[in-house]
């Protein structure tokens, strides 16, 4: 299964080259579709400073690998990487990797598109943010149009 | 045997509850009420059984675990 919650900084542009230099992979793709989540230094019109992305670790590895399960039940997919933050998080920081590979285009753009909305709508983990007027629990997700 | 139950983010800190344990209860909103003193439950509340999505009428077991969480905002 290719899901990890990291408690560290990563780099979602070497962590897609190195999972496709995979062998399964070995020239079978023609299509690679990707999202990547970012922390911004604002919410809701205020500045954010940090934010610390709590989670329920064994329900959210036990979501985060049906839900690949499930993307790959629904399209015909090479392989898939889901790679979320947990702890300590800084603007600019990488907060998520969804990335999806297939023989053709619509299989990895549709279950990319797929899996970001399950994850965001259902994925049990809470961020907290930092800023000018101290901490608070953001209370949901924006729509994201 | 018991049922273990967990609060997380905003709804461990309202509540003042982190973890802990019962001994029986037939269904989740039951867990609820024992573990909280019968606390008004948030509408909006999510509750998971055995690390599953479930209903506050959903039955639970010896053994179990129940979790109560406020909506998520992950990604």
């Amino acid at each position: 299964m290719a899901t990890q919650l990291l408690a560290y900084p990563f780099d979602p542009y070497h962590s897609i080259v190195e999972h496709q230099q995979h062998a399964a992979l070995d020239k079978q793709f023609g299509a690679t579709a990707s999202f990547i989540g970012t922390m911004r230094d604002f919410n809701d019109n205020t500045n954010v400073s940090s934010m610390v992305l709590e989670h329920y670790p064994e329900m959210t590895q036990h979501y985060l690998d049906k839900l690949e399960q499930q993307a790959r039940q629904k399209w015909d997919l090479l392989d898939v990487l889901i790679i979320h933050r947990v702890g300590r998080i800084n603007p600019a920081n990488p907060i998520v990797l969804i990335a999806c590979w297939s023989a053709h285009r619509r299989a990895a753009l549709d279950a990319c598109a797929w899996l970001i909305e399950e994850l965001k709508h259902n994925a049990p983990f809470w961020k907290k943010e930092t800023g000018q007027d101290g901490e608070r629990w953001v209370e949901k997700n924006t729509d994201g149009f | 045997m018991s049922i273990q139950v967990k609060f997380f983010a905003s709804l461990r800190e309202k509540m003042g509850i982190t973890e802990t344990k019962i001994e029986t209860a037939s269904t989740a909103g039951e867990v609820w009420d024992m573990t909280t003193n019968n606390a008004d439950r948030p509408l909006n509340v999510l509750v998971a059984v055995n690390l599953e999505y479930a209903q506050y009428d959903s039955q639970v077991s010896d053994g179990d675990e129940v979790a109560f969480f406020p909506p998520v905002t992950g990604g």
